[in-house]
């Protein structure tokens, strides 16, 4: 930071910074505004003064009953992540602290399944969960989204875990701890950072994740991603409407990433700044 | 209670044999001290004994008791390590209180010790601190403070002075030595530095390549050493070693002199040379001479000895002070 900036230089740059971060916020700005207009004012053309009707959000939630599929997202984004974590801590902690020769491959295969197509695996997964009976469920989805994201929990946690050093966990193991004393007391205190963000971008994962939710649902199990989408159905399209559905939908997790901008940051840079 | 017996203890990592088999016996209370250059597996050895690495095979007994398969918290053992491994989102106190909260001791015979362990250490001052608040000294004594409070039946040290500072490392010596000599418990004591080893030791274990070279006090290790090895490893600067002619003489295959052990002349002796560098530190002097042979050597005179860079000088060895080797570097 030793560097003299010039005052033109620096302003330069703070106004082509705030250029690129809005116009890559632009699209979600734009549904926001959208979805304070109405259906006319939306077809009518790129206006950016709404009229600031509500009209849109009352009928979202009269026809459409808005608490369901945010109820249905909020129990999926945080059961998955929750699962994936109580999995992947014990599997993280396995490859970091005790690793064999065989780790890194192990890491790498997991690492791989993200790399297939989704679609690759639809149907044999809609048939096991047309057998099961998981198909528009909650654990279903839980069961399905925790299973997608896993392999990046268990990355996370990885790097997280990799950068304790192993000799204080030792140290731990002389000072008397058990296994699960040495994870309670010192291991876990030392990676919160480090697991509270992965537990955030996991629930902001399942949150927009909409691929599964989307093909495994109908109504009962329906998040909001699922919700959005129902909206480019039978009648046609609602532009106000859909972007009213999509702010609502977008808004409780806009909400939680602006209130935990500065754990998230600090998770993912985590080891880096020690 | 602090005895331990290591009988033919083996250790490899996958096919590479880091310890090929050691018998060891340790007395209660004594200060061992396990020395050798790195890589020499001195630190494999003290985990096998804290019980943080399986022995391959042998057998490790604690007073008696075989201990080979128990875990590291099972062993009734303290350790210290080189990185002083605290816990830095705990404050000094409960650092020092951790092995004691899982012993579920009672809250207020934790106090007391930690309390009394603080003001052993001088620690008093700095108990609601964090360890990313202290210098490395004072970490180096909130680890052993840790150490302590158990009241283990031995305690093992990792390098733990590594990481300081030259001046902070000769006070650290002289206060794990006072330490030992009030508590009287069993230390190990692991180090690459002969110096430590020398100062500190009661008993000293040389180390190479997993293989244990001499045991013995710090004395007998300086008076006899048992082959060309330890003679060069213990003392300091290293003993010389000459071959040819000169051992030969001797009846022997290479001889060793002491840097101490010369005596030093600007007219008349065995081995004449040149000066190279002279260090001259008003207590001592260190030579580093160029023998006519070839050999390069050092020689150590007490006080002030007054020749320079290119001086010729002739070097002797006192009488009854020349080591002997033979072929295989055992004493002859």
């Amino acid at each position: 930071m030793a560097r003299a900036v010039s005052r033109n230089t620096r302003i330069g740059w703070t106004i082509a910074a705030w250029f690129v971060a809005l116009l890559i916020f632009f699209p979600i700005l734009y549904a926001i505004i959208t979805s304070f207009k109405s259906e006319q004012e939306a077809i009518a053309g790129f206006d950016l003064i709404p009229s600031f009707t509500l009209e849109s959000y009352r009928e979202v939630q009269s026809q459409y009953n808005y608490f369901r599929p945010f109820m249905n997202s909020v129990i999926i984004a945080v059961g998955s992540t929750v699962l994936a974590l109580l999995v992947a801590i014990p599997a993280a902690w396995a490859m970091a602290f005790s690793p064999t020769k065989r780790t890194k491959d192990i890491l790498m295969w997991m690492l791989s399944t993200k790399m297939m197509p989704a679609v690759a695996v639809l149907v044999p997964i809609y048939l096991i969960f047309l057998r099961t009976g998981l198909l528009d469920t909650r654990t279903g989805l839980v069961i399905v989204l925790m299973l997608m994201n896993l392999p990046i929990v268990v990355w996370m946690l990885y790097t997280y875990f990799r950068e304790i050093p192993g000799e204080i966990l030792e140290a731990a193991r002389m000072d008397g701890a058990t296994l699960g004393q040495e994870i309670m007391h010192v291991l876990a205190p030392m990676a919160v950072p480090g697991i509270a963000s992965t537990l955030l971008l996991n629930i902001i994962l399942a949150w927009n994740e909409a691929f599964w939710t989307i093909q495994l649902t109908t109504t009962n199990a329906a998040p909001l991603s699922a919700f959005i989408a129902s909206f480019s159905s039978p009648q046609g399209l609602f532009w106000a409407k859909l972007s009213a559905a999509s702010t609502l939908a977008i808004a409780p997790i806009l909400i939680m990433g602006w209130f935990s901008q500065k754990q998230l940051v600090r998770g993912l840079t985590f080891g880096a700044v020690k | 209670m602090g005895s331990i017996t290591l009988k033919n203890v083996r250790k490899a990592f996958g096919d590479v044999e880091v310890i090929p088999g050691v018998d060891l016996e340790i007395n209660n209370g004594e200060f061992v001290v396990f020395v050798g250059p790195s890589g020499c597996g001195k630190s494999t050895l003290l985990r096998l004994i804290a019980g943080l690495e399986d022995v391959t095979s042998g057998q490790i007994q604690i007073d008696g008791q075989d201990v080979t398969d128990a875990g590291p918290a099972k062993r009734g053992l303290a350790m210290v390590f080189q990185s002083y491994a605290l816990y830095p989102h705990m404050s000094v106190r409960k650092n020092i209180a951790f092995p004691l909260k899982m012993a579920k001791m009672p809250e207020a015979e934790q106090e007391k010790r930690v309390s009394h362990a603080a003001k052993i250490l001088n620690l008093d001052s700095y108990l609601d601190r964090k360890p990313g608040q202290l210098s490395g000294g004072q970490r180096q004594r909130v680890a052993i403070g840790r150490a302590i409070v158990r009241e283990p039946s031995a305690f093992l040290f990792d390098e733990p002075l590594s990481n300081l500072d030259a001046a902070l490392r000769v006070n650290m010596r002289v206060e794990i030595s006072e330490l030992h000599n009030s508590l009287k418990t069993t230390m190990i004591y692991v180090t690459h530095d002969q110096v430590e080893a020398m100062t500190m030791a009661d008993k000293i274990v040389v180390l190479r390549a997993g293989n244990v070279e001499q045991v013995g006090s710090p004395m007998e290790l300086y008076a006899r050493p048992a082959n060309r090895f330890v003679g060069g490893f213990i003392g300091s600067p290293n003993m010389n070693f000459l071959e040819g002619a000169a051992a030969a003489a001797h009846g022997a295959h290479a001889i060793g002199v002491r840097p101490e052990h010369w005596r030093l002349s600007t007219s008349e002796g065995d081995y004449p040379g040149t000066v190279g560098v002279a260090e001259h530190l008003g207590s001592d002097t260190f030579l580093h001479i160029d023998l006519d042979s070839g050999e390069h050597v050092i020689a150590r005179a007490e006080g002030e000895f007054p020749v320079h860079h290119g001086d010729r000088i002739f070097l002797s060895a006192q009488e009854g002070r020349v080591y002997k080797f033979g072929k295989d570097g055992l004493a002859l």
